[in-house]
């Protein structure tokens, strides 16, 4: 066996290419295709979802106009960017899983159980966020989902809890949901609310940003007193939360206003804010910071959203929280830049074109320390007691990755190749986060010092069928 | 047992060895080293198993070996079946057995002379197996099957774990490990080779090259330049399936190397090669080549057409052009032991290279034929 | 819909159509125009497979692909993740006890195995 006795085959078939791929058919990702059609650049977006909207604006193409009454205004902005995107010209891949973009720009994605690959000069990742991981004792019992999913359940299936669920965590998507279920005529078991008076001091610092987002904050105020005014019994301060159950949650536990209280539910909604989604941002080796604010990592990307991977851009969520109309404003912006670097538009257009919108995202981003500060997730909601469960594919607890640290595992891919956490198929989505946190608090040294998993593609998952059938 | 956070040790006065490198042949020496009761202190670039003693198939295999590897690889493997005694745990090593299939009758020939020629040289852990036996090794395999050769007390092992043991054993025998240390050059001065990394300079009488896809730069340094070439290795491992495998398996005539663990997940490598960036220190994956792999396991066993992959890599390893690696003391300067360039099976040789490596540094020659993998073999135009 | 389901559709259009499907051989009646997922939440499944390391009860916790709770085996197919995928009349479906067994049917594709050498 010398250096090349098997090399594999090479195969040179001719791959499909386009001037700018898109993955992700949230608000960042249409506003960008958007854009850039509308300077001639040939797009391609990728969604693995059947229609467009990403997570917020899901099931848009195909509301009815009760539901968009349950949803409320901000959803149906969505409407207006979907039907762009539908007449805008861009080739929409539905239901297509992109499983690996290379630092090369070629993207291979899986659709209806075929592999295929396109080359493309710009690469546009508008993967959105997910939510923070919720690790408490029970999160992995049947009967907890994340408040998203209940939304989800809503926005897309038009459905809602049998019986009164129980809302737990913090976020403006926690309340939200809470308004939705009220003007569902849904009757929620209780909200438990784990913003303390803390919270509130810090915020307040920042309540400049708060009143140049006042249409944020008026918002906010209406959705809080429809909660109060519909009677959910509502918990503040809540520490100490725990999902009871056997085989499927049957309550939740918790400490509020100085006394133990446990609420019967079949249905714990868990929420604790939304992080970026980095798995394609990590895959690329792309440069990454720990925020140490919103405490989840955020990709380094120049204004244009480029990567330190040439072509590749990171708009939207994906890059750092900012909430739907920053992610499209960012998409628009991304969009630009792209078309400009294939050679669509001059650079001083580019440059003219963006500079309002950089305005307007400032003008609401400026709402987003107080928002920051006021749903600080707690320490111990992301760093928890030994016994919690970190990794649910892999069932490894907080204990077990502290027993790692003392083995000498000092970071998560240590952890990882000792223990398997973040090895199983989320591969680290649910526990990464948690992870670096866990090993930071054992090591007493910050975030960015300990790194993140090393994320290596399939981004999802392929089959080996599939994989054979590109030779 | 942690490692030392690097700077708040002074340099290593008082080291009788340093190693370079935390891969399995490092830590392995550091091991064996201290347990002579040498003082050792081993630099690491990133973390210990970081890149290919971490990342590979984990194959603890005697079949299938370069003739001038087998005496080495049988004496590894009597190690690997006494792990509990020498260093204090199984580091999970599983003797499931190994098996190379042939798919036709030529294959199956060139097996049995490979057999042959091996008994002749005195070695019969290789065993001649027919369709049947294969089929009573292996029932799922695929039936055009028609034969194979078997290692009944070769297994495997999940090599982060593997070489985690060694490195606890050498620790609790006094051995230092400073991960986060990366080794820039060396220089002998006077009795001394000083070795200058990026958090300081260390010394010590002798020292061991186990820098993996980064020792060719130390030996030229030392004087001793090889053609070693750093590449890629490309694995995939699955999802959970039923058990349907004990034994490790390989292919005569095709790149093949699979093997499932006891929780269901199938690793699959087999020497293809994607791309290393020894700078930037990380391999890349080529899926495009992927994909023949992907058909040679679907080929072998059909019902997995159906199994998701859950995760590729590439590992950056060190390739010598005759496919066999240096261990051996240096022919250009003293106290210096080579042991590098193990060019995609050198993790089941872990356990007996740190044993040899003691032996040149203790005694001066080892117990094991190791001729054949002098640094000075190749020929004298060829540079590194 | 089952008392004991965790989310029912909204009484907005009346009654939702429904299409049959199966789940571990039993025939289920579920909304159409939903992932498997929903539906099946809405049918009153609770449990969708067991995991692999303890055999505990798991099922979906983020409905958007991300968390891998949700994996089912769909027509044939182990490991969907059934939140993407859009529920089918007729769709045959089971959930994952610890593994698949992937042994069902495996002499007869032994037998025609597929093979480089056509042999």
């Amino acid at each position: 066996m010398a250096y090349d006795a098997h090399p594999g085959i090479t195969p040179s078939r001719p791959v499909q290419s386009v001037d700018i791929a898109i993955i992700g058919a949230g608000p960042a990702g249409m506003a960008a295709a958007i854009a850039a059609r509308r300077h001639g650049a040939s797009v391609a977006l990728f969604d693995e979802q059947p229609a467009t909207g990403g997570q917020i604006y899901r099931g848009i193409t195909q509301v009815t106009s009760a539901r968009l009454d349950i949803l409320g205004p901000d959803y149906g902005e969505g409407a207006t960017l979907a039907s762009s995107f539908a007449t805008s010209g861009a080739r929409h891949l539905a239901g297509a899983a992109v499983w690996q973009v290379t630092s090369e720009r070629l993207v291979h994605f899986l659709q209806e159980g075929r592999v295929q690959s396109l080359q493309a000069n710009a690469v546009l990742l508008c993967t959105g966020a997910m939510e923070r991981p919720f690790p408490i004792p029970g999160w992995t019992l049947p009967g907890v989902l994340t408040a998203g999913a209940a939304q989800i359940m809503l926005k897309g299936s038009g459905m809602a809890p049998t019986s009164p669920a129980v809302l737990a965590g913090c976020g403006p998507l926690l309340y939200l949901l809470g308004w939705q279920y009220v003007r569902a005529g849904v009757p929620i078991a209780a909200i438990v609310d784990t913003t303390d008076g803390g919270d509130y001091r810090r915020a307040i610092r920042h309540v400049a940003g708060a009143l140049a987002g006042w249409q944020y904050l008026k918002k906010g105020l209406e959705l809080m007193a429809t909660l109060k005014k519909a009677g959910v019994p509502f918990y503040k301060g809540a520490t100490n939360l725990h999902v009871l159950g056997k085989d499927s949650a049957t309550g939740i536990g918790f400490e509020s206003g100085g006394m133990s209280r446990t609420i019967d539910t079949s249905l714990v909604l868990l929420h604790q804010g939304v992080v970026p989604n980095t798995q394609f941002s990590w895959s690329l080796r792309a440069g990454h910071i720990w925020d140490e604010v919103q405490l989840c990592w955020s990709p380094v990307t120049s204004k244009w959203g480029e990567l330190d991977v040439p072509g590749v851009y990171v708009a939207g969520d994906g890059g750092g929280i900012g909430g739907a109309r920053v992610a499209a404003l960012q998409g628009e912006i991304s969009g630009l830049a792209a078309a400009a670097q294939c050679g669509h538009l001059p650079l001083a257009t580019r440059d003219q074109l963006a500079a309002p919108l950089r305005a307007d995202i400032r003008k609401n981003l400026s709402i987003r320390p107080f928002l920051d500060a006021l749903y600080q997730p707690k320490k111990a909601n992301r760093v928890p007691a030994d016994g919690t469960i970190v990794c649910r594919c892999e069932e490894v607890t907080a204990g077990d990755i502290r027993s790692y640290v003392e083995l000498g595992c000092t970071g998560p891919n240590q952890a990882k190749s000792f223990g398997r956490c973040g090895m199983g198929p989320c591969q680290g989505r649910q526990c990464g986060l948690t992870v670096t946190e866990v090993i930071a608090d054992a090591r007493g040294v910050p975030p960015t010092e300990i790194g993140y998993f090393r994320i290596r593609p399939p981004i999802k998952p392929i089959t080996l069928g599939e994989l054979a059938r590109e030779a | 047992m942690k490692p030392e956070a690097s700077g708040t040790t002074p340099p290593s006065s008082g080291s009788d060895v340093i190693v370079i490198g935390g891969g399995f042949h490092g830590t392995s020496s550091a091991f064996h080293l201290a347990k002579q009761g040498a003082k050792v202190t081993l630099l690491e670039a990133e973390y210990c198993a970081r890149h290919a003693s971490g990342v590979n198939a984990g194959g603890v295999r005697t079949l299938g070996r370069h003739y001038a590897e087998v005496p080495l690889a049988r004496a590894s493997l009597a190690l690997w079946h006494n792990l509990p005694e020498l260093v204090g745990e199984d580091a999970t090593f599983v003797a499931s057995g190994q098996l190379q299939i042939a798919e036709n009758a030529a294959e199956l020939d060139k097996l049995r002379r490979r057999v042959e020629e091996l008994n002749a040289l005195g070695f019969f852990h290789e065993v001649v197996v027919d369709a049947q036996q294969v089929r009573e090794i292996a029932p799922r395999l695929a039936h055009h099957v028609v034969g194979g050769i078997w290692v009944r007390d070769d297994g495997h092992a999940v090599p982060y774990r593997a070489v985690t043991a060694f490195r606890h054993a050498a620790q609790r025998l006094g051995a230092r490990f400073l991960e986060a240390t990366p080794a820039q050059s060396i220089k002998r001065i006077g009795a001394q080779w000083q070795v200058t990394t990026a958090r300081g300079v260390f010394s010590a009488p002798w020292l061991v090259n186990a820098a993996g896809a980064w020792a060719g730069e130390f030996a030229a340094q030392a004087g001793d330049p090889v053609p070693m070439k750093p590449g890629g290795l490309m694995l995939m491992i699955t999802q959970r399936v039923p058990h349907f495998i004990d034994p490790v398996l390989g292919a005569a005539g095709r790149p093949l190397s699979f093997k499932q663990f006891a929780n269901g997940t199938v690793l699959i490598g087999g020497g293809l090669r994607g791309s290393a960036d020894v700078v930037r220190r990380h391999g890349e994956v080529d899926f495009l080549k992927l994909s023949s792999s992907a058909q040679t396991v679907t080929d072998l066993f059909p019902h997995l057409e159906g199994v998701g992959i859950n995760r590729v890599w590439a590992g950056v390893e060190a390739f010598m052009p005759d496919d066999i690696p240096v261990i051996s003391l240096s022919r250009a300067a003293p106290q210096l032991v080579h042991i590098f360039g193990f060019s995609a099976h050198g993790f089941e040789l872990g356990p007996i290279g740190g044993q040899i490596v003691s032996e040149l540094v203790l005694d001066g020659v080892s117990t094991l034929p190791i001729n054949p993998f002098a640094v000075n073999r190749f020929a004298p135009a060829v540079t590194h | 819909m089952p008392t004991d389901s965790l989310f029912k559709p909204l009484p907005l259009a009346g009654r939702p159509e429904t299409v049959s499907v199966t789940l571990n051989g039993s025939a289920l009646q579920v909304p159409v125009g939903t992932s498997v997922a929903a539906g099946l939440l809405s049918a009153g499944v609770k449990r969708f497979r067991n995991s692999p390391v303890s055999g505990e009860p798991r099922a979906p916790f983020c409905m958007m692909g991300v968390c891998f709770e949700c994996l089912l085996d769909i027509d044939g197919a182990p490991n969907r993740q059934s939140c993407l995928v859009e529920l089918k009349e007729g769709m045959v479906i089971r959930t994952q006890d610890g593994m698949r067994d992937l042994l069902v049917g495996l002499d007869e594709s032994a037998q025609n195995g597929r093979n480089q050498h056509g042999v």
